[in-house]
This record gives structure tokens, C-alpha cells and sequence, in this order.
């Protein structure tokens, strides 16, 4: 039985003057045991869906189940069950972090010491501050906490949002590391976030943009779906060397790719060759044209363009 | 120098598209002054008096006539005994009782001395003081009438007894009234606020995705502001009695059963709040505009109501401090028992119930 | 020839206490340089750029910003450089244009330079139809490329971006250093903080600070070839792991 199905849906907000489609008919499907990434900037409906499987939300229109359970009908069995991480990641401020994880275990109904092995190595590391008060830690501890208070039942599904937003380098990949662990545990996990690169590290991924889902597929999956070619060109002239290369009509988009500008052409002939002629008639200095693979972010910039 | 005018002109901006503190900076005032101007008023008018007289003579009649004809008094009845008066005192009825002795004009004119006596409800010493100063002053005035053209002045003396509070200590009046705003502010505004901090936080998102049924939330939520409030009608009648000196007349443990109940009300009034207000800023004003302010001007202690137009008047009976503060005056400074209170603990049970009823049913178990 | 220096900083310091926020940092910025300032969080760059906009005075060192020395003309500073940051840039309940023209009057620009600035903006921006709009009503992307254009809207030497981008779409978000790249061609010295390290790959040099000091200085790809990295985040995940500090 798949922890998560999703079938087509939709939510929207009421404001003022208009009406915001958050989500506009959302499906898709989490397997057993694996790390699910929802992808997409801010504005997306990553919060809205995550509300609405964790029971916080009423959708318009469409089902959900999670591990079996409608999230309309059968809420109060799936808030028994899951674990939730929600954005900002929730913690009592003036409590410490002994004190968070005994209340969040107690209203499971269990202990700290009955999973312990569970949270062991995301404890470990924020023990030594256990009687500092919440809100005294950093971006990065304040993340452990809050993960392990949402891990402490042993929930069967995890659902994570945004994680990692806010939370320094270092933390960020031990926290992808933690999932991992986790994930061996047989612990499925439906995680959003905004960092493109952190699709990489997830089993599957949906790309959602403006309330719809771009593409489902493996993180390599999606790169290979990526059909037309790609260059990275420098110079030390980056922005004048991006006019000139847009303004080429079999240029399909150029944008900047830090280092690089990724440029992808329109059709697979003699892409190099006009990618000289430019620099040549240019007068560029220190240029350098290689053939790329495509990353997850030049895949979601095409994809949404279509 | 333009550099300051742009300022200016964006801070006008700022004033003018925030509509709430538009509303406070505008409309405030002008409510403020309408309610203080017209509405509430110390003075004293239309105050409910009986009149005892035992005389039933040619002066006992003149001076009552214009007593009941100034714009002071309001005659509800005319008793024939002391115990009636004593009745319809402990009802709350009269602030005021004025009783002629029996062969009053008598008195007067054979010794040129008579008496008046004057019984006023003390439990507000300010309002026993007015009213015991406008009747002396309209017997005053009856007085020199008579003694226009006479050689030897005749004198009507007025004795003053002052019910329930002979000393006229001030604090026998307001400590009810304070016991009732302590009370609605703690309970109202602390749960409220403490409700929605959850919801700001961020925590009531993750709480909720619990086993814990919402229900339970709310209890345990209020169950704190419940003791704090104990505690604190503890000291405030602690002090009042040591070192105030007022006294508990009445059974303590009724005026503590009956303090529990205005306190669950306040509760629930806290969680109604809760239940819309999204900030704890909004919830704050809120308690404050709605909650707070109206008991302070509705209860009764601060402004007999009485004295307020016909409209306010009606306004104040929604106002469940009004009735607490009934009740406590009665039993903690009158003295008396159930019996008396009943009608007010009715009311207030009846609230109590609706506003439970109304902010369970409300509290949302999904964010929106 | 040489290239005319907009910052300069020599053993600047700011000490809180017996805490030092910045540690005697040096270092140089070019004009028309887009320099990238990294650091985690509690690594100094908020209290080093504080004293570099005149807002805050260093404990010691020296320092100028567009030739103006930090101690004793942080007025002509802030006269002559721009300033956006993520938390705050732009007024929600005022309009697009009358925001313009409240920053355009506030740094001093003529009614009539305000005009045409104000016009030129909304051109570029793509905002013509969206002037009388309430900022707020805009969406994020907007929002961002709208702030980085008022804060450059009188000109200045020097902008300072404190965590100017943060979880826009991937297509916008390039649109924004698009702006970037185009005022760095006109002139303008782009000074920028992130911690989106893949955005420190879009700047000419870039400098890290662990527990407050500078621990690297060169061009992005300079530093992944000295550190045998791929990308700039594993730079500066070699680097932060030693740090001792964290917010």
C-alpha cells in the first residue's frame, strides 16, 4: 500500500478582489520507504499540499489518502500516526529541549526512551545543550530538534516542509544525511523544498510551479527527459556576451549559470560553431564554450517555459 | 528639506491605508467624548427612593412632593414599615429611603424642632453621599420657606444613617467592581492571547497533528488562567479585609462559588475570542476594546447605571460583570444570601452556558 | 591602469564586549566589481557590512566606501550608496510608483529626474500597467527586481545587497542578476551577501568569513580549483566546517 496517494487537487483561497489557485488538480503517488521531493519555488502550493495531507486543510475538490486513510473522513487516525515538520519549524520557544521532546512524546502517547535508536544520532548531536531553552539555538540545531520531536512515535510517514530553508550549508547536508539514515528505517518521507540541488537527493521528485506539477520522475529521470542541447559559455564579458547570444534566433535561452551562461539551442546542428562565430565577432576575452549535461534547475526552467 | 516633506507625505500614506488604526486614531475620540459627555456621569439623576411616612401631614406631604418632583429622585414606592425598607434595600432596589416620623408637623410647630431621617445604600458611598446631600439640601430649602416670616426659625434636622457602610469607605465599592475586571481581564484576555500565540508560533499547526483531541487543547489551556485567578481573588480579599477593612459579610463560600462561575464565564469568553482573532495583537485589542473597556464602564461601580441613558442601560444587562458585580456587592458587603442573588447567578449560568456552547463549537480543528 | 577602488578595508575590527564580531578583515573592491561577501550566519558579514554603510563605527581598522571614510563621513556614505535587503526594501501598502518617488525624493534626485526615473523603472521592469498597484499586491520576483531597482535609482558608487534573493523560481531569479549584471556594466559596484552559494559563482571575486575573519578571497574559480571543488558550495563547506562559531 502506497503511504501517500494523491488525486487531483485542488485548493483556492478567496482574497478581496480575486481568487489564488494554489493548487490546480495535484496527483501523485509516494512508494513505500522512499524520500519524495516536492520542488518548487516560493508561492508554488508546497505548504497548501503538505496542509492538506496532514489533515490542517480542507481541499476543494479531490482525494488524498495517507497509509491508507482518507485525510477528510479518517483525520483523527492519520494525525495519530504521522509526523510533521511544518515550516518555521514549530518548537516551544521558552522551552528546553529536554522539555520539547518529553511533551511532543507524551501527547503520542509514548517515551523518549521507548525509540530512542531512532532519533540516537540526531539527539546525540543537540544533547549537550538539552537543558538550553529552544529559542536560544541555532537554525541548525533548532532543525534536530524539531525533527526528532516529530520522529519520537515512530511515525510511518514524515512529512517535511522546507526543512532546510533558513538553515546554514553545513547543516543543511548532515540534514539530507539524517533522511537517509531514516529512510533505511523504512520510514517514507514527503520533503519540499525551494534548493533545486536538494532534488538530487531524492529518490523521486515532483516540480511543481504556480500550483501545478511539471514533471514526476527520478531526479536522473528528469534530466534525461531534457531534450535539447546544452552549452556553457564564458567570457570575461558575461553580460554583453548574454545580449548578443539571445539576440541569435536558433538560440532557444541563455541565462546565467554563475561561472557559466547555460545556452540552449533550438536544434542540434553546429551549435558550437555559432557560439564561436558570436564570441569571434564580439571580441571576448578568456572564452570558453563546453557541451553540458543538464542539471535540475536548467530541466525546471525549460519545463517551465512550456 | 523636500527630503523631509517626502516623509511626511509617506507617513500620511502609511495613517491613511492602515483602516484599523485609522478607526482607534479617529473614531476614539469622538466615541469617547459622545459616551463620557452624555452617557456616563457621576452624577446622580433619577435615583431610585421609597418614601416611610409615618406622619402623612400637610409638611410631611409638601416636602415628599418635592422630593419625588426633583429631577434628583425617582419615587418607586411608598412603604409602611421598616422592614419594608429593609426589604426593598436588600433587593437594590432605593439607593434611598426617607421616612417622617410620626406627628412631624407637630414637632415642629409646637417645639420648632423636627426630624427627618435619611437611609441611604452605602455600598456606594459616593452615590449615598449625593443623594443624602440633594435631599438634605431640598429639606434645606423647605426650611427657609417656612421660616420666611416667623421670629423664631423653625429647624428640620436631617439623621443620616448609612447602610451597609457607616464609614463610607470607598473600598467597599470598588473592590467588587475590581474583582470583576481582574477577573475578565486575566481570564478573557490571557486565554485568548495565549491561544492564538500558539496559532502565531506556528505550534498549533504541529499540535494539532496529533493524538490530542482539540477540546483537550482548549481545557488545558485555560485550566492555568483558572488557578491564577483564584489566586488572585485569594489576595484581593485577603487584602480587602486586612487591610481595607472591608469586611465579608455574607457566606465566603457562596462569594467563592459565584467567583468560579464569572471566572468560567471570562473563560469563555477568552476562547471565543481566540477562535477568530489571527494575531495576538488583534486578540489583545479585541479583549481589550470588547471586553475589558465595557466591563470598566458597564459593571455598574465606576458609573451607577441608573444614571446612563435608557440605550446604555439595556447595553449594560449584556454585560456579565454588570451581574458578578451585583452579586458580590450583595453578599460580600450586604451580606446576603443565595436567596437574593439567585436571579443574578441565573443569568449568569445562562451566559456562561451559550458562550461555552458557542466557542467549542466554533474552535476550528483544521487551520481554515 | 589602475582600476579605481570603491571599498578599502584594512584590519577592520568590531568588537562587542570581549566578543569580536570582525576580526581584522582586509580587503578591496573594484569599481564596477560585483563582489560576493559569504559567510554563515554568525560569521561577521552583517556587523562588517553595517560599518561599511556607515551604520555602525568599527572598533578599529580602517575602511572607505566610494572615498569616504567610515569614521568620519558616514553621512557622505549613505549619501552615495544604495541598500536592499530581503527583510525589508519596500513599503507593502504604498504603490509601485509611490514608492519611487519617495526613495527618489529621500536621496535627494530632482522632481524631474524622479519622473523620468520613474517611467525609465516601470519600462524596464515591465511594470507600466502595475504603477498604481500596491506593492503588496505584487508577486515575490517583482518585488525583488523592483527593490534592486530603487536602490540603484539615484546612482550610487556602491550597492549593498544584504540576502537580496530567496525562494523565487529558478527563471526570475536569473532575471534579478540579469539587473545585477546590467548596473555592473554601467558603473555601478555590486557588493552582495547570500548564502545561495550557487549565486556566489555569478560574482567576479568573492571573499569568505568564518568566525570573523576573511578565510578566502579570490574569484569563484579560482577557489574551486584551489579546493578541488566542484561547485562553490563545496568550497564553503570545507571552510565552515572548521568554523567554531554558529549562530
Amino acid at each position: 500500500m502506497q503511504p501517500v496517494v494523491v488525486e487531483n487537487i485542488v485548493k483556492t483561497y478567496p482574497t478581496k478582489k480575486t481568487v489564488v489557485n494554489a493548487l490546480r488538480g495535484i496527483s501523485f503517488s509516494v512508494d513505500p520507504g522512499e524520500i519524495f521531493g516536492i520542488i518548487g519555488p516560493d508561492g508554488a502550493g508546497k505548504t497548501s499540499l503538505f496542509r492538506i495531507l496532514t489533515t490542517l486543510l480542507l481541499a476543494d475538490s479531490g482525494n488524498a489518502f495517507v497509509d491508507g486513510f482518507d485525510v477528510v473522513k479518517d483525520y483523527k487516525q492519520i494525525r495519530n500516526r504521522v509526523g510533521y515538520m511544518p515550516g518555521k519549524f514549530s518548537l516551544y520557544q521558552d522551552l528546553t529541549v529536554q522539555e520539547n521532546l518529553e511533551f511532543f512524546a507524551t501527547i503520542f502517547d509514548t517515551t523518549i526512551q521507548k525509540n530512542y535508536d531512532l532519533i540516537k544520532e540526531i539527539y546525540q548531536q543537540i544533547e549537550p545543550f538539552k537543558n538550553r531553552k529552544a529559542g536560544q539555538l541555532s537554525g541548525g540545531m533548532k532543525q534536530k530538534l524539531a525533527l526528532s520531536c516529530a520522529l519520537i512515535h515512530k511515525p510511518s510517514v514524515l512529512f517535511l516542509d522546507e526543512p532546510t530553508t533558513g538553515v546554514d550549508a553545513v547543516s543543511r547536508k548532515e540534514f539530507w544525511e539524517m533522511l537517509h539514515r531514516l529512510k533505511e528505517q523504512g520510514i517514507s518521507i514527503l520533503v519540499s523544498t525551494a534548493y533545486m540541488d536538494e532534488a538530487s537527493l531524492c529518490d523521486r521528485v515532483a516540480l511543481i510551479l504556480k500550483g501545478e506539477i511539471l514533471s514526476i520522475n527520478t531526479p536522473k529521470g528528469v534530466t534525461d527527459e531534457f531534450k535539447n542541447p546544452l552549452w556553457a559559455i564564458r567570457a570575461d564579458e558575461m553580460f554583453r556576451l548574454m545580449n548578443a547570444i539571445k539576440a541569435d534566433p536558433s538560440v532557444e535561452s541563455c541565462y546565467p549559470f554563475g561561472q557559466y551562461h547555460h545556452v540552449v539551442f533550438k536544434t542540434h546542428e553546429n551549435n558550437k560553431e555559432k557560439l564561436e562565430q558570436i564570441t569571434q565577432k564580439g571580441k571576448y576575452t578568456s572564452v570558453e564554450i563546453n557541451s553540458i549535461k543538464p542539471n535540475i534547475e536548467d530541466c525546471f526552467m525549460a519545463l517551465m517555459k512550456e | 528639506m523636500k527630503q523631509f516633506f517626502i516623509f511626511v507625505k509617506k507617513e500620511w500614506l502609511h495613517i491613511w491605508r492602515d483602516k484599523r488604526t485609522l478607526f482607534i486614531l479617529i473614531w476614539m475620540p469622538i466615541v469617547q467624548i459622545l459616551l463620557y459627555g452624555f452617557a456616563l456621569t457621576n452624577e446622580v439623576k433619577n435615583s431610585k427612593i421609597a418614601i416611610f411616612d409615618e406622619a402623612k401631614d400637610e409638611a410631611s406631604t409638601t416636602i415628599s412632593q418635592e422630593i419625588s418632583a426633583s429631577r434628583y429622585f425617582n419615587l418607586l414606592k411608598n412603604v409602611d414599615s421598616y422592614k419594608e425598607i429593609e426589604a426593598t434595600f436588600r433587593q437594590g432596589k432605593i439607593r434611598l429611603a426617607v421616612v417622617f416620623p410620626r406627628g412631624f408637623r407637630n414637632d415642629l410647630l409646637h417645639t420648632n424642632h423636627a426630624q427627618i431621617q435619611l437611609i441611604a445604600d452605602a455600598s456606594d458611598p459616593n452615590t449615598a453621599n449625593m443623594l443624602t446631600n440633594y435631599a438634605t439640601s431640598i429639606i434645606n430649602d423647605y426650611q427657609q420657606s417656612i421660616n420666611q416670616n416667623e421670629k423664631l426659625p423653625y429647624t428640620i434636622k436631617t439623621q443620616v444613617r448609612m447602610l451597609y457602610n457607616p464609614e463610607l469607605k470607598g473600598a467597599y465599592n470598588f473592590v467588587p467592581g475590581v474583582m470583576a475586571l481582574v477577573l475578565m481581564l486575566v481570564c478573557a484576555m490571557m486565554t485568548s492571547i495565549s491561544i492564538v500565540r500558539e496559532k502565531e508560533m506556528g505550534t498549533m499547526e504541529v499540535i494539532l497533528v496529533s493524538p490530542l483531541k482539540p477540546f483537550r487543547i482548549i481545557i488545558a489551556k485555560t485550566i492555568p488562567y483558572l488557578l491564577v485567578s483564584m489566586l488572585n481573588i485569594a489576595s484581593i480579599l485577603l487584602l480587602s479585609v486586612y487591610a481595607l477593612d472591608v469586611p465579608i459579610r455574607g457566606n465566603l463560600g457562596l462569594l467563592i462559588g459565584e467567583s468560579i462561575l464569572f471566572t468560567i464565564t471570562s473563560l469563555s469568553l477568552g476562547i471565543l475570542i481566540s477562535n477568530t482573532a489571527k494575531t495576538q495583537q488583534t486578540a489583545q485589542f479585541t479583549s481589550l476594546m470588547s471586553l475589558f473597556l465595557p466591563t470598566l464602564l458597564f459593571s455598574g461601580f465606576l458609573f451607577p447605571i441608573e444614571n446612563m441613558p435608557i440605550a446604555l442601560q439595556v447595553i449594560s444587562n449584556i454585560v456579565p460583570a454588570k451581574w458578578y458585580y451585583i452579586i458580590v456587592k450583595d453578599v460580600m458587603i450586604k451580606g446576603l444570601g443565595f436567596g437574593a442573588v439567585w436571579k443574578e447567578t441565573m443569568i449568569l449560568i445562562v451566559m456562561t452556558l451559550a458562550l461555552l456552547g458557542i466557542s467549542i463549537r466554533n474552535f476550528k480543528i483544521r487551520l481554515a | 591602469m589602475q582600476k579605481e577602488k570603491v571599498i578599502t578595508a584594512n584590519e577592520l575590527t568590531k568588537r562587542f564586549g570581549t566578543f569580536t564580531a570582525v576580526d581584522k578583515i582586509t580587503f578591496e573592491v573594484d569599481k564596477g566589481e560585483i563582489f560576493g561577501f559569504l559567510g554563515a550566519n554568525g560569521a561577521g558579514k552583517t556587523t562588517a557590512m553595517r560599518m561599511l554603510c556607515g551604520l555602525s563605527l568599527p572598533t578599529s581598522g580602517l575602511a572607505t566606501v566610494a572615498g569616504y571614510d567610515v569614521y568620519k563621513q558616514n553621512e557622505l556614505i549613505k549619501k552615495n550608496i544604495g541598500y536592499m535587503s530581503q527583510k525589508f526594501s519596500l513599503y507593502e501598502d504604498l504603490t509601485v510608483r509611490e514608492n519611487i518617488q519617495f526613495y527618489g525624493g529621500i536621496y535627494g534626485l530632482t522632481d524631474e529626474r524622479i519622473k523620468e526615473k520613474t517611467d525609465l523603472l516601470l519600462k524596464q521592469l515591465q511594470l507600466e500597467e502595475a504603477g498604481k498597484k500596491l506593492v503588496r499586491a505584487l508577486p515575490l520576483g517583482w518585488k525583488q527586481k523592483l527593490a534592486f531597482s530603487i536602490a540603484i535609482v539615484h546612482d550610487p558608487a556602491i550597492v549593498f545587497l544584504d540576502e537580496p534573493t530567496g525562494g523565487v523560481d529558478p527563471i526570475t531569479r536569473r532575471e534579478f542578476w540579469s539587473l545585477i549584471y546590467e548596473a555592473s556594466e554601467r558603473g555601478i559596484t555590486i557588493f552582495v551577501t547570500t548564502h545561495y552559494m550557487d549565486e556566489a559563482e555569478y560574482c567576479d571575486r568573492v571573499s569568505i568569513m568564518v568566525d570573523g575573519r576573511i578565510d578566502a578571497l579570490d574569484s569563484p574559480a579560482n577557489l574551486m580549483r584551489d579546493y578541488a571543488a566542484n561547485s562553490m558550495d563545496e568550497v564553503f563547506l570545507h571552510l565552515a566546517r572548521k568554523a567554531v562559531r554558529s549562530e
